[in-house]
C-alpha cells in the first residue's frame, strides 16, 4: 500500500502467475509475506477495513453510546447472544476489526521499508541515462537552432537546475529530474500512520476519564474514591492523579426566549469555578462546552447540566435525618428530571423518595403536571414515599431498589404524593414519618475529567502525515531530457519528458523548458561571441 | 422564527433553481446536438475512408522555430471534433448557471447574515452551501477544462438536493446550540463541504468515464455503439479517469483535514478527539475507501473501471454519510435541525 499512489511501474509486486510445484516451508512464508505486502492485498485490507466499519454506526457500541446497547439488548432479546459472540457492542476492539487493522498496517510497514532504502538509494543516485528514442516519451518537442552544441547543453544544464532538476550530463544530452519529495512524502505519509497506531496504543494504557456530578458550591477534590465513575487505562496507577480540587461556583445557562423556532433552546452555559493547586492561590476559572479548563494534567469539561435540590428530612420527633443536595437527571428538553432520596437514618423504618423536579410547571389536561419550559420560572418537586429496608450493599444514587419497601404515598396509592415548591416548600410524610422540607433548587454541571498524554505525540504523527499526504500527491515527479544533434551546422534540439505518477502538467513543462531554452540560446551569443566591452 | 432576511434568502434560492433548471434543459439540448454531430461526424467518416488523412505540420520555418511534435498517443477525442460546433446551447446553459450561481450565492450570504452565523449550521443550510460550492467548483474548474458536457449531470444532482433540502430539511432561523457555537464549525464544517464539493465532480466524471469505457470495450470488439453516440464526443475514458483522479486527490486532502479539524474540535468539545461516533466512523468510511480509490489506480487489475467503481462507492457514501446518517442514526452529531 506503500507504493506512491499513482505509480504504474512495478516494484515488488510478482507479476508471474503463482506457480503450483513443492515449495517449502521458506518459500511458503515467503509467499505469504509477499501476497501480504503487495498493492492488490493492501487495497482489499483497505476495502474490508470499510466494510468492518459499518456494524458499529448500525448498532449501538459500548465505547459510544452504553444506554443504546442496553435498550438493544431489550428490544432484541434473541440477538443478544450472537451479538454477545460476535462482539458488536465492541466492534473497534473486536478480534476481527483488530485482525483487519493489524494485518493491514503489517502489509504497510512490510512494504514502507524496503522502499525507504530503495528511495535512500534513488536519492544519492543520478539520473538514469538518456533514452535512444526521444520521440517516443508523451511529451517531446524539437526545435532547431544554428551554434554551439556544447553551448545548447550548458545552456539546458543551468535552465533545469534553476527549476531544481537534479541534472546528469550522458554526452551529447542532458538527463534531469526532480520530484524525489513525491516519494518522500509517500514515506513519510505512511510512516506518520504508523505512529498515529502506536501512540495511540502506548498512550492508551495511561489514559484515565471520570466523570463527576458537582452541585452549586459543591467542591469535586481529584482523588479516585471523588468521581462518580472512572475507568483507567493499564499503566494507571495512584500517582497518576495529580492533587487538585475545583469548586463550582456558579453555573449560568441562557434560553432562547424571542425566536418562537426556538423557544428554550439553552445557548450558553457558563460555569464559573474556583481551583486550588497545592502550592499557588486559589483562581476563579471559567469552563464552557467548547472550553474545557486544563488542570493538574487533565482537561475538566463541562459535558451535562441539571438541577439538583436541596432538602431536609426530618422524623416525627424533629430530628433531622437527611440533609443534603440531590441531582436530579433530566428526562426531557424541557428539563422534567427525575432523583432519589434514601433516607438511611430514619426509624423505625428506613425512607425512600423518587421525585420529579418540574422547572416550570403546568398542569396538563390530565391533571398530571409537566414542564414547558428549562428555566426555573415555576418549580414543583413531587415526590412518592417509600417505607420499608433501603437494602446493603452498593447503591447506585439515581435509582431506589424497592424490593423492601412499601409506597406510602403517590400515584397509584390513595394517599397523595408530596409536592415541594419555593413557596410552600415543607411536607408532611404520611404515616407520621416526619417531614420533608425544599431548602432551595440550584443546578448541578457534569463534568468529564479526562487525562490522555498520548496527545501530543499523536497531534505530532498527524501533522507529519498530512505534510506527507499534501507532497506525495501535489509534488510531480519527473523526468527531463535534452539532446542536442549537431546536423551539418544546424543544432537539432530534442526535449521529452516522462512523468513518474499522475502529472497533468507535463507537456507544459516540456514546452516552457523547451521555449526558455530556445530563448536564452537567442538572447545569448554565447561567450565565445561576445564583443568585449570596451573594444 | 422567519425574518424578512431569511424570506429574502429563500426568494433568491428559488430564482437560482429555476435557472438552473433552465441551465439543466439548455445543457441538455447540447447533449442532443452533439449526438446528432456525433452521427453526422460518422456518416462523413464512412464517405471518406479512402482519403488519406491530410497531413497538418507546417513546413519547417526559420531558424530556431519549435515545431511541436506529433502525439505520441490518438489524440484525446472531444477537445475539438474536425467541425468544431459552436455549442451554442452548451453557452447559453453556461452563462444561466453562471446568473444562477450568483443567486444562489446571495442566498447563502443572506441566510448567514438572517442567522449571524456561518451558513451550515444545519441540514438546510449544509445543502444550501454545499450546493453552491459545487457549482462553483465546476464553474472554476470549467475555467481550465472543458467539462460542459458534464453540465445536465451537475445540474441535475444541484437540483435534486436543492429540492431535497428545501422540501425536506427547511427548518427556521435559529441559534446555535452551544456544542456549535465554536471557530472549528467555521473551519471543520466548510472544508467538508468543500470536500463533498470535490468529490461530486470527481463522482459524475468517473461515471461518465465507465459508460466511455463500456462504449470503448463495445467499439475495441468490432461493435457499433449507436445509442449513445454522444459519447463519442467526450474525453476518452482514460482522459476521464485522469481528470476524476486530479478532482479527487483534492476532495481527498480536503476530507482529511475535516476528520483531523473534526478530531480537534471533538476533543475540545466532548472531551475525547476519536469515540466512534456514527458520524465519524461514517467520515472515516468515506476515508478509506477514498484511500483503496487512490490505491486501485496503481493497482492491475483495478486501475480504469475498477477506480471509477470505487470512486462512485465513495461518493456513494459521502451522500449516504449526509443524507442517511444525520437524520436516522443515533449520534453525538445530532444536528440536523430537524425534530426526530
Amino acid at each position: 500500500m506503500s507504493r506512491p499512489s499513482d505509480a504504474f511501474e512495478s516494484g515488488f509486486e510478482d507479476p508471474r502467475p503463482v506457480e503450483n510445484p513443492r515449495l517449502g516451508p521458506a518459500e511458503w512464508l515467503r509467499w505469504a509475506w509477499r501476497q501480504l505486502t503487495s498493492m492488490r492485498t493492501a487495497l482489499l485490507l483497505l476495502l474490508a477495513l470499510a466494510i468492518a466499519a459499518v456494524p458499529g454506526s448500525l448498532i449501538p457500541q459500548e465505547s459510544a453510546d452504553p444506554n443504546g446497547v442496553i435498550s438493544w439488548k431489550t428490544s432484541n432479546p434473541g440477538l443478544v447472544s450472537v451479538a454477545d459472540f460476535l462482539q458488536l457492542f465492541d466492534v473497534y476492539t473486536s478480534a476481527w476489526f483488530s485482525a483487519i487493522y493489524l494485518l493491514l498496517f503489517v502489509s504497510l510497514v512490510g512494504c514502507v521499508v524496503p522502499r525507504v532504502f530503495h528511495h535512500l538509494k534513488a536519492l544519492r543516485a543520478a539520473p538514469p541515462r538518456t533514452p535512444a528514442r526521444l520521440g517516443r516519451l508523451p511529451a517531446y518537442r524539437t526545435a532547431e537552432s544554428s551554434g554551439d552544441a556544447e553551448r545548447a547543453l550548458a545552456a539546458g544544464e543551468r535552465l533545469l537546475r534553476r527549476r531544481r532538476y537534479r541534472v546528469q550530463r550522458y554526452g551529447s544530452s542532458v538527463s534531469a529530474e526532480r520530484g524525489y519529495l513525491r516519494e518522500t512524502g509517500n514515506l513519510v505519509f505512511h510512516t506518520g500512520l504508523v505512529g498515529i497506531l502506536i501512540s495511540v496504543f502506548i498512550g492508551g494504557g495511561f489514559t484515565y476519564t471520570g466523570q463527576r456530578i458537582v452541585a452549586t458550591g459543591q467542591t469535586f477534590v481529584n482523588e479516585q474514591q471523588a468521581y462518580d465513575t472512572i475507568s483507567t487505562g493499564r499503566f494507571f496507577g495512584d500517582s497518576s492523579l495529580q492533587p487538585y480540587a475545583i469548586t463550582l461556583n456558579s453555573l449560568t445557562v441562557k434560553y432562547e426566549t424571542q425566536n418562537l423556532a426556538a423557544l428554550g433552546e439553552p445557548i450558553d452555559y457558563t460555569a464559573v469555578v474556583t481551583t486550588q493547586q497545592p502550592g499557588r492561590k486559589p483562581q476563579k476559572r471559567i469552563i464552557k462546552v467548547n472550553e474545557p479548563l486544563s488542570i493538574g494534567g487533565t482537561d475538566v469539561y463541562l459535558l451535562g447540566n441539571g438541577y439538583a435540590a436541596k432538602l431536609t428530612v426530618r422524623d416525627a420527633k424533629g430530628k433531622v435525618v437527611f440533609g443534603g443536595t440531590v441531582p436530579f437527571r433530566p428526562q426531557d428538553n424541557e428539563l422534567t428530571s427525575l432523583g432519589v432520596v434514601k433516607v438511611g437514618s430514619a426509624s423505625p423504618k428506613q425512607i425512600g423518595l423518587i421525585g420529579f423536579l418540574y422547572p416550570t410547571a403546568v398542569r396538563k389536561t390530565t391533571g398530571a403536571l409537566a414542564s414547558n419550559f428549562p428555566d426555573l420560572l415555576n418549580p414543583i418537586v413531587t415526590f412518592s414515599v417509600y417505607a420499608g429496608s433501603l437494602g446493603s450493599g452498593p447503591q447506585n444514587v439515581y435509582t431506589l431498589d424497592t424490593t423492601g419497601m412499601t409506597q406510602v404515598a403517590g400515584p397509584p396509592t390513595r394517599t397523595k404524593g408530596l409536592q415541594l415548591s419555593p413557596t410552600s416548600p415543607t411536607a408532611t410524610l404520611p404515616d407520621g414519618l416526619g417531614t420533608v422540607h425544599l431548602d432551595g433548587i440550584t443546578r448541578f454541571a457534569a463534568l468529564d475529567i479526562h487525562h490522555d498524554p498520548s496527545q501530543g505525540w499523536v497531534g505530532g504523527f498527524v501533522v507529519l502525515t498530512v505534510a506527507g499526504l499534501i507532497t506525495s500527491l501535489l509534488v510531480p515527479r519527473r523526468r527531463m531530457w535534452l539532446k542536442v544533434t549537431d546536423e551539418n551546422g544546424t543544432l537539432r534540439l530534442e526535449y521529452a519528458a516522462l512523468a513518474r505518477g499522475d502529472d497533468p502538467a507535463l507537456e507544459r513543462a516540456v514546452a516552457d523548458f523547451a521555449e526558455e531554452h530556445r530563448g536564452e540560446l537567442e538572447a545569448d551569443p554565447g561567450p565565445l561571441e561576445r564583443v568585449p566591452a570596451g573594444v | 422564527m422567519t425574518t424578512p432576511l431569511d424570506q429574502l434568502s429563500v426568494l433568491l434560492l428559488l430564482s437560482a433553481m429555476g435557472l438552473y433548471a433552465v441551465a439543466f434543459i439548455a445543457f441538455a439540448l447540447d447533449l442532443a446536438r452533439r449526438s446528432s454531430e456525433a452521427s453526422a461526424l460518422a456518416d462523413e467518416a464512412a464517405q471518406r475512408t479512402a482519403v488519406p488523412a491530410a497531413s497538418g505540420s507546417a513546413s519547417g520555418g526559420g531558424v530556431a522555430t519549435l515545431v511541436a511534435a506529433p502525439p505520441a498517443a490518438p489524440a484525446p477525442t472531444g477537445r475539438a471534433p474536425s467541425r468544431p460546433g459552436r455549442r451554442t446551447a452548451a453557452r447559453v446553459g453556461l452563462a444561466v448557471l453562471t446568473i444562477g450561481w450568483v443567486l444562489h450565492l446571495g442566498a447563502d450570504v443572506l441566510r448567514g447574515v438572517a442567522a449571524s452565523r456561518v451558513p451550515w449550521a444545519n441540514m438546510y443550510e449544509f445543502s444550501m452551501t454545499g450546493t453552491l460550492l459545487i457549482v462553483g467548483i465546476y464553474l472554476l474548474v470549467l475555467t481550465r477544462v472543458d467539462l460542459r458536457f458534464l453540465g445536465s449531470v451537475i445540474t441535475g444532482l444541484v437540483l435534486v438536493l436543492l429540492g431535497i433540502a428545501t422540501i425536506g430539511f427547511r427548518v427556521a432561523v435559529s441559534p446555535l446550540p452551544p456544542a456549535l457555537q465554536s471557530y472549528w464549525l467555521v473551519i471543520h464544517v466548510f472544508v467538508a463541504i468543500l470536500g463533498t464539493a470535490f468529490f461530486t465532480i470527481a463522482g459524475a466524471l468517473s461515471a461518465v468515464q465507465l459508460v466511455q469505457a463500456r462504449r470503448e470495450r463495445v467499439l475495441a470488439g468490432g461493435g457499433t455503439a449507436r445509442r449513445v453516440r454522444l459519447l463519442s464526443t467526450f474525453p476518452n475514458s482514460t482522459r476521464l479517469e485522469n481528470l476524476a483522479y486530479r478532482i479527487s486527490i483534492v476532495g481527498f486532502i480536503l476530507w482529511t483535514f475535516t476528520l483531523i479539524a473534526g478530531a480537534i474540535w471533538a476533543d475540545h468539545a466532548w472531551g475525547r478527539y476519536w469515540g466512534w461516533d456514527t458520524k465519524e466512523v461514517w467520515t472515516f468510511i468515506i476515508w478509506v475507501i477514498y484511500a483503496g480509490y487512490l490505491h486501485a489506480r496503481a493497482t492491475r487489475g483495478w486501475r480504469g473501471n475498477g477506480s471509477g467503481w470505487l470512486n462512485l462507492i465513495g461518493y456513494g457514501a459521502v451522500l449516504f454519510n449526509f443524507g442517511v446518517v444525520n437524520v436516522f442514526f443515533h449520534g453525538l452529531h445530532a444536528y440536523s435541525g430537524l425534530s426526530s
